[in-house]
């Protein structure tokens, strides 16, 4: 009779707590799938481990609230005695262990395909500095730097009287994109000259940190065009916040042609270049 | 079996006023000021929390400016954690560990006054860097060079508060090892000791490994922003990576410092309120043993999107997916522990069932934040802030709230008020659920944190999270009313208070008299509550 109930108010029990974890789930934002293999890998993975964990946790808060229904004083139940069970215990700590093992195979699997940065067809250097991002491409000799639009910069200001809701991609658009060709193993570069950044692009699946002395190394290949946004996702001083990362992917050919436009116009460019570093050291120096 | 009241005579000279309490050597008198302390650091560090919280309610700028921004977030971590939560858990200790093991005070009293009393002057010290012309540490509560070194002469003061932080904690860990390992009662053996004491061990245990690890890190941090050294300055051929390795050596197991005492208040309360004895006893020592040794080979997990080689990542990968086992043990012990009891829900129960639940949520995340290719997405997004503030809020807070109302008709001699206390479970459970679970959706759709503005696709949570803020920090004002209004009267309190309660503190008087245990209470299985089988 005892166990009966117990089966029958633990499987109610299972049925709400999943219904609620469903809703929790529907009405909530996940990871998104990205757009290159490896965000698609990480997708799935982050889905796995979630599935995993949501089952155990439904199956241990039923096991749970099964009790603090049935096992009440006041619905009279008396306390038994048990204090342990060696086999109980050696059960949950197997079968942890089992699922760990098999969470770990997937992610080891992703991990080395993400370390491997070989083969790449095009190389471009990431630079961090307070508050902004320098772009190289070290075959095309294409380089810029890359920070915070206009319109987002004025809206961002204390009392600026704007409504960011109407500033286009507000925070996350930039004066300078990063355009990349699709269907190419690109290499990242990544350093810093001033403090550490990370460069995060979630469509891509990764971030990586920016070190002043170090570089790291990282790598892509973007299957659909697009415009890809994200951000500096390590604290970096007061406009932490306010220096995004846009990265423009378009097909090879336009991205040639993009070159081309680049170089054309390169000596500008080199002015404009110079500009922006006088620019950042005197905001790096007002800064500190 | 204990002679309490004839034991005041041989210590008749007792102050009054202020002196008392600043030349207070008694175990309880030292606890009480912990616990207050706590307190007002929880409300001061809650305060900064709503500042972050109201300039996050809608996008854009409206309140402060980015710089006291960061101020807020690196002031709110330091003062949680080194003013509220540790604070918190070494006044439960003073109070309780004496009257758990049946020693009359602990083993070093004068120390125990020093311990407590540098506290109140590192956070003057802390905090009064806000208003210096250079401000607040600004860094995050890392303090990662050479962000953190771009601060101004300010830095200092804070260094030389955390040094006091550490050599408080230090004190305070050499003190319950001390009399945990010497002032036993006849027949309290190791393995009958109950699991708060067992927990707070191995945390002295911890505290005194680590702290000095972080001190010598700060120094570091010192001598390169203040005497032209370069251990972390890339340009003078230091690294600055390898202040995060440092930092993080102390950093996890600073982690476990505030986690393991709550397993341990847990391991109390579940029991008491489902009359019956604890699971899995001994399991639960190892367990927690086994957590600490973890927590000492894991630090680099902080750390996986710096550009570690891939060996290492896999190492530090598998050795954070292994503490899932222990925690799951754990968590599992005390499902079994309420299962076919004979439980009754007052507030110390409910916030530790909260507790085991919540918890068990940021357990979870915890496993998906080790699997290194996705924490490449997680890391350093709201989903790293919804996680370890399940922890810390749900988990460790929980578990201190849960403490706070179990023992306070110990202390104090009267019961609360029990519907207020309901009240104050209720809408903090709920409350803390709207601020931290929608941070799980921010952080997953892209948002990373300590930023003070954010894009528009992030506003409704935001807003959510927000307004969940505001309500779980009113409902501590709430708790603060039930303290004091417990402290001045209400039902009065008998021995056991509850009557589930097995073990030393409860055979002791409400509220417990200055001195107990002048002459030691002899322990065997039925006063320990549960059978210490190697005992």
């Amino acid at each position: 009779m005892k166990r009966t109930n117990e089966l029958i108010v633990g499987l109610a029990m299972t049925a709400v707590i999943a219904v609620i974890t469903w809703s929790v789930f529907a009405v909530g934002d996940n990871m998104t799938p990205g757009v290159t293999p490896f965000s698609r890998d990480v997708y799935h993975l982050h889905m796995t481990v979630l599935g995993i964990v949501t089952v155990i946790g439904i199956l241990v808060f039923a096991a749970m609230f099964t009790s603090i229904y049935l096992h009440r004083k006041s619905r009279g139940a008396v306390a038994a005695k048990f204090s342990h069970s060696t086999r109980a215990e050696i059960i949950w700590t197997v079968i942890p262990i089992l699922i760990l093992v098999a969470m770990a195979v997937p992610a080891t699997r992703v991990l080395i395909d993400m370390e491997d940065v070989s083969g790449a067809e095009l190389n471009i250097k990431v630079t961090g500095y307070q508050w902004l991002w320098k772009y190289e491409y070290l075959e095309d000799g294409i380089s810029f730097y890359s920070a915070l639009d206009r319109q987002s910069n004025s809206a961002r200001q204390i009392g600026a009287g704007v409504d960011p809701r109407t500033v286009d991609n507000y925070l996350l658009e930039v004066d300078n994109r990063l355009v990349v060709p699709t269907n190419t193993r690109i290499r990242f570069l990544l350093t810093s000259d001033d403090v550490i950044h990370s460069w995060w692009v979630p469509d891509l699946g990764w971030k990586r940190d920016a070190i002043p002395g170090m570089v790291n190394e990282a790598w892509t290949l973007i299957e659909q065009p697009g415009v890809y946004r994200g951000q500096c996702t390590e604290l970096c001083g007061k406009d932490h916040g306010f220096m995004p990362v846009v990265v423009e992917a378009v097909s090879p050919e336009e991205y040639r042609s993009w070159v081309a436009l680049q170089s054309v116009g390169s000596a500008v460019n080199r002015i404009a270049e110079t500009d922006s570093k006088a620019a950042t050291v005197e905001t790096s120096a007002a800064g500190s | 079996m204990t002679d309490t009241t004839a034991s005041t005579d041989h210590h008749d000279e007792h102050p009054r006023g202020l002196a008392r309490w600043l030349f207070t050597t008694n175990h309880k008198e030292i606890g009480t000021l912990y616990l207050v302390f706590s307190l007002t650091m929880f409300l001061v560090g809650g305060a900064m929390a709503m500042v972050i919280r109201a300039e996050l309610f809608q996008p854009g700028l409206q309140l402060v400016n980015p710089a006291f921004f960061n101020q807020m977030t690196t002031m709110h971590a330091l003062v949680m954690i080194f003013g509220a939560v540790m604070p918190a858990f070494v006044g439960l200790a003073n109070w309780m560990l004496p009257l758990m093991v049946g020693a009359p005070d602990m083993a070093l009293p004068r120390m125990n006054n020093w311990s407590f009393w540098i506290l109140p002057f590192a956070f003057l010290l802390l905090l009064s860097t806000l208003f210096m012309p250079s401000g607040g540490p600004a860094g995050g509560w890392t303090l990662y060079p050479p962000l953190s070194l771009q601060g101004g002469n300010s830095f200092a003061f804070v260094i030389f508060a955390i040094h006091l932080m550490g050599i408080s904690s230090i004190m305070g860990a050499i003190n319950i090892i001390a009399t945990v390992l010497n002032m036993r009662a006849p027949g309290m053996t190791l393995l009958r000791m109950p699991l708060f004491v067992w927990t707070w061990l191995i945390t002295a245990f911890l505290l005194i490994a680590v702290m000095p690890v972080l001190a010598g890190a700060v120094t570091m941090l010192l001598t390169d922003r203040f005497f032209d050294t370069s251990f972390f300055n890339a340009a003078g051929g230091g690294d600055p990576l390898m202040y995060q390795h440092i930092f993080w050596f102390f950093g996890h197991p600073e982690v476990y410092i505030m986690i393991l005492p709550a397993f341990g208040i847990v391991s109390e309360i579940i029991p008491t309120f489902a009359r019956k004895p604890l699971f899995g006893y001994t399991s639960m020592v190892y367990a927690t043993a086994s957590i600490a040794f973890l927590s000492f080979i894991v630090w680099a997990h902080h750390m996986f999107t710096v550009g570690m080689p891939l060996g290492a990542s896999l190492f530090f990968m598998y050795a954070t997916m292994v503490i899932a086992v222990p925690t799951g043990i754990k968590i599992f012990n005390w499902v079994s522990t309420m299962w076919r009891g004979s439980m009754t829900f007052e507030t110390p129960m409910l916030f530790a069932i909260a507790f085991v639940i919540l918890f068990t949520i940021g357990g979870f995340s915890g496993v998906m934040l080790a699997i290194v290719p996705a924490d490449f997405q997680y890391h350093d997004t709201y989903f790293v802030v919804a996680h370890f503030h399940y922890v810390l809020v749900t988990g460790a807070v929980f578990a201190i709230m849960a403490g706070a109302y179990y023992w306070m008709p110990k202390w104090t001699g009267h019961m609360y008020d029990e519907r207020l206390g309901k009240i104050h479970f209720w809408w903090s459970a709920i409350s803390v659920n709207v601020l931290f679970f929608p941070q799980h959706y921010l952080g997953l759709a892209g948002m990373p944190r300590r930023i003070p503005d954010y894009s528009v696709q992030f506003a409704d949570w935001n807003l959510v999270s927000s307004i969940g803020g505001f309500a779980f920090g009113l409902a501590q004002l709430l708790f603060v009313w039930i303290v004091i209004k417990c402290v001045r009267g209400g039902q009065k309190a008998t021995a056991q208070v509850w009557e589930g309660a097995q073990g030393l503190e409860w055979t002791v008087p409400s509220p417990a008299p200055l001195h107990t245990f002048d002459t030691p209470p002899v322990v065997n299985d039925a006063i320990a509550g549960h059978e210490g089988k190697l005992a």
